[in-house]
């Protein structure tokens, strides 16, 4: 009967919302758990050191060759558009913008939680699934100052790293591409950057964002990993559930800190 | 994967990283022309200022010597009074004229100073006598078509 | 031990109590419905190796978290060595663990650690022992075991056997006064079977610790242990010395040890008869 069915569905709908919220919260919980455990994290550096190779210097080849053709296809892009309205000196200003503002903490973003947050939570995941995490808590280890702080710490040291990254190889083969659309030389075109792209405004917000970022990604990457059921299949859809939930979180966080920062500009 | 090449790659990578954020601090934006320099302040009143923000550039001579700091409206004069950071290089005499340019036809606005003969220099939170508000273009095409209406021909009777 | 890293502790174990284990009545479920374990009563002495059978799903592990400290029970007690578990701070409970020595199902090596680092873990973690020591210490215990040559291998280069036998290493890195072992025989070889099974036998003996083997495999725990509890839907349905349980009428015991297919445990799985079933086809 379709009432039944209605009636079925709206309590589904209200019991995912409920368990969703209800996941929130722990997962708010989680996170200041894993603040009061993170002591170990910086007194035995080498911990956390290690995880941030294998979030950081293990991505720089992803985000570098991203940087790259984001960089340059910007430039092709923007030169199109910018030329029709007799704007084309401007390119260089346009892409690094662009790159500093919003693609560099953003692409980055997403990239880091597709490689570094995907595996992560695969490792969590295994760790939990293969007892790895209980054989440390009978040998009075605590797995979340040993194995999730860590990595939680090396994930959101690398993200501001990488986006910035992000960004010098954007503007720097974006230069390359640029300047030979408009023709013009090197160096007015560094010097119309410059003069567009302010330290105070731009990059501090870049850098801010990407700090967000960076911190929601690697929460998300080890509480999936840390409550993922301890199955094949339970670490296969924790792992899915932090790309798409990161992912996603970054687009929102996005909107909502550029309204912030940047709604006043045009203002003043 | 030993501790010390893990150290050592880390190690790169971080420096790489920092390195990244001070290029683009320094070379894609404009650092430099911010922090470091020593400044002083100098005021000045305007009818009107037009599309000038903050931070705009001041200029004498087309070479920038500082930014604008504050914009607010005096409640009594109902004047705008413009706050500018002046490098402390550059000493500026009491009877210079700051304008209000735009540097092309649509580019940006900026204040123009232009130097005049005074022997005395002016201080830290000295204020500039003589300024210049911006054109403000409706102003300009109102004021054309009024000269142009004054200085069409005037109607027989009143010519003789 | 000595060099144990100290916290301070109300807690006394009392190493010398006759009983290193006892459970009184412990009631314990996961879910408030459904108990795993309802009153159960069950004594581990001093020094021997007591072997805990039953179907999947009996409650056995849960019986082995109860006594880490890794589970709480709803109802009763647990003790260990004279100490009752639920009564211990974080101090004391720091302090159970470094005495009790567990092995995980399948192992549960580290995986990004060599064999060598898994053996030196308790011991780099819970005391304060220099490297060449605790060098020494690991590999005293790989030779133990027989894997001395495999100290620089990682877990994922052993075969099933091997790593069980790292895992029992890792066990007893720290001399504990009680070990327990999850499943040990689960999916061996014949060979490691034996083998396993000896280690665990002469570790026990050697240690002068008390050993709890929660077990399906009925041929190798009868060859090694002194003890052996039966559990059945949380409560402990037979027990006996390896020799009354096999002399034992029992039909729970029988069919456990003789492995027939049904009697006490059913074969079918609760379902409508089967003459309804063809019925409801054919109309």
């Amino acid at each position: 009967m379709p009432a039944d069915a209605l009636g079925r569905g709206v309590r589904r709908l209200g019991a995912g919302t409920i368990n969703a919220v209800v996941r929130i919260g722990y997962a708010a919980r989680f996170f200041v758990a894993i603040l009061t455990h993170s002591p170990q994290s910086i007194l035995r550096v080498g911990l956390t050191t290690r995880e941030i190779y294998f979030a950081g210097v293990l991505s720089l080849v992803i985000i570098l060759l991203s940087g790259l053709f984001v960089g340059m296809v910007l430039a092709l892009q923007g030169f199109d558009v910018l030329e029709k309205y007799g704007a084309g000196d401007s390119l260089g200003v346009f892409v690094a913008l662009s790159l500093v503002r919003e693609l560099g903490p953003v692409v980055a973003g997403l990239l880091f939680a597709s490689r570094a947050g995907s595996a992560i939570t695969a490792e969590i995941g295994l760790m939990k699934t293969t007892d790895q995490l209980a054989a440390m808590e009978m040998m009075a280890v605590d797995p979340l100052s040993r194995i999730v702080a860590p990595r939680f710490w090396g994930g959101v040291i690398s993200m501001p790293l990488l986006a910035a990254l992000f960004s010098v190889v954007g503007v720097f083969f974006e230069n390359i591409v640029g300047v030979r659309l408009i023709g013009a030389d090197s160096g007015t075109f560094w010097g119309n950057m410059r003069a567009g792209v302010g330290f105070w405004p731009d990059i501090t917000n870049g850098i801010i964002k990407s700090c967000v970022f960076g911190v929601a990604v690697c929460l998300i990457a080890v509480f999936e990993g840390y409550t993922a059921k301890p199955t094949a299949e339970g670490v296969a859809t924790a792992t899915t559930r932090t790309v798409v939930i990161g992912s996603l979180a970054i687009l929102a966080l996005d909107f909502v800190l550029t309204v912030f920062m940047f709604r006043g500009m045009g203002a003043k | 994967m030993n501790r010390t090449t893990i150290d050592f790659w880390v190690g790169i990578f971080v420096l790489i990283g920092i390195g990244a954020v001070v290029f683009l601090a320094l070379r894609v934006g404009n650092l430099t022309s911010l922090t470091t320099t020593p400044s002083y302040r100098l005021e000045a009143h305007f009818d009107n200022i037009g599309g000038l923000k903050l931070r705009a550039p001041v200029k004498a001579a087309g070479v920038a010597v500082g930014r604008v700091d504050r914009i607010q409206l005096d409640p009594r004069s109902y004047e705008a009074v413009v706050t500018m950071r002046i490098d402390n290089g550059y000493q500026f005499s009491k009877d210079t004229i700051a304008s209000i340019l735009t540097s092309g036809l649509l580019g940006e606005v900026y204040i123009g100073l232009a130097v005049g003969g005074d022997p005395q220099m002016l201080a830290d939170g000295g204020q500039i006598g003589k300024t210049q508000s911006a054109v403000v273009l409706e102003k300009l095409i109102s004021q054309f078509m009024f000269d142009k209406a004054s200085s069409a021909p005037a109607p027989a009777g009143a010519a003789k | 031990m000595a060099h144990l890293k100290h916290r301070a502790s109300s807690v006394a174990f009392d190493a010398q109590s006759a009983n290193a284990v006892e459970l009184k009545g412990v009631t314990f479920g996961y879910d408030r419905r459904r108990p795993v374990l309802a009153a159960i009563d069950m004594t581990i002495p001093r020094g021997k190796v007591v072997a805990i059978m039953g179907a999947s799903g009996s409650g056995k592990t849960t019986i082995l978290r109860l006594i880490g400290g890794q589970l709480r029970p709803v109802k009763g007690r647990v003790v260990v060595a004279g100490q009752s578990v639920a009564d211990l701070d974080r101090a004391g409970l720091f302090g159970l663990r470094r005495r009790v020595g567990m092995l995980f199902q399948f192992g549960a090596l580290f995986t990004d650690l060599t064999v060598f680092e898994n053996i030196a873990f308790p011991m780099r973690e819970l005391t304060d022992l220099p490297d060449e020591l605790i060098r020494d210490l690991v590999l005293m215990k790989l030779n133990a075991v027989g894997l001395r040559g495999s100290a620089q291998l990682k877990p994922s280069e052993l075969s099933g056997g091997m790593a069980r036998r790292v895992a029992l290493a890792r066990a007893i890195a720290l001399d504990p006064m009680l070990v327990m072992y999850d499943e040990p025989f689960a999916g061996l070889d014949p060979i490691s079977l034996g083998v396993v099974g000896q280690l665990i036998r002469r570790m026990n003996d050697a240690l002068g610790s008390t050993s709890v083997v929660v077990t399906h495999d009925i041929y190798e725990s009868l060859k090694i242990v002194d003890y052996i509890y039966f559990v059945s839907e949380g409560r402990v349905i037979a027990k006996g010395t390896p020799d009354e349980v096999r002399a034992s009428t029992d039909p729970f015991v029988r069919q456990f040890v003789d492995g027939e297919p049904d009697g006490p445990v059913p074969f079918h799985v609760r379902a409508r008869p089967l003459a309804a079933e063809f019925a409801a086809h054919a109309g």
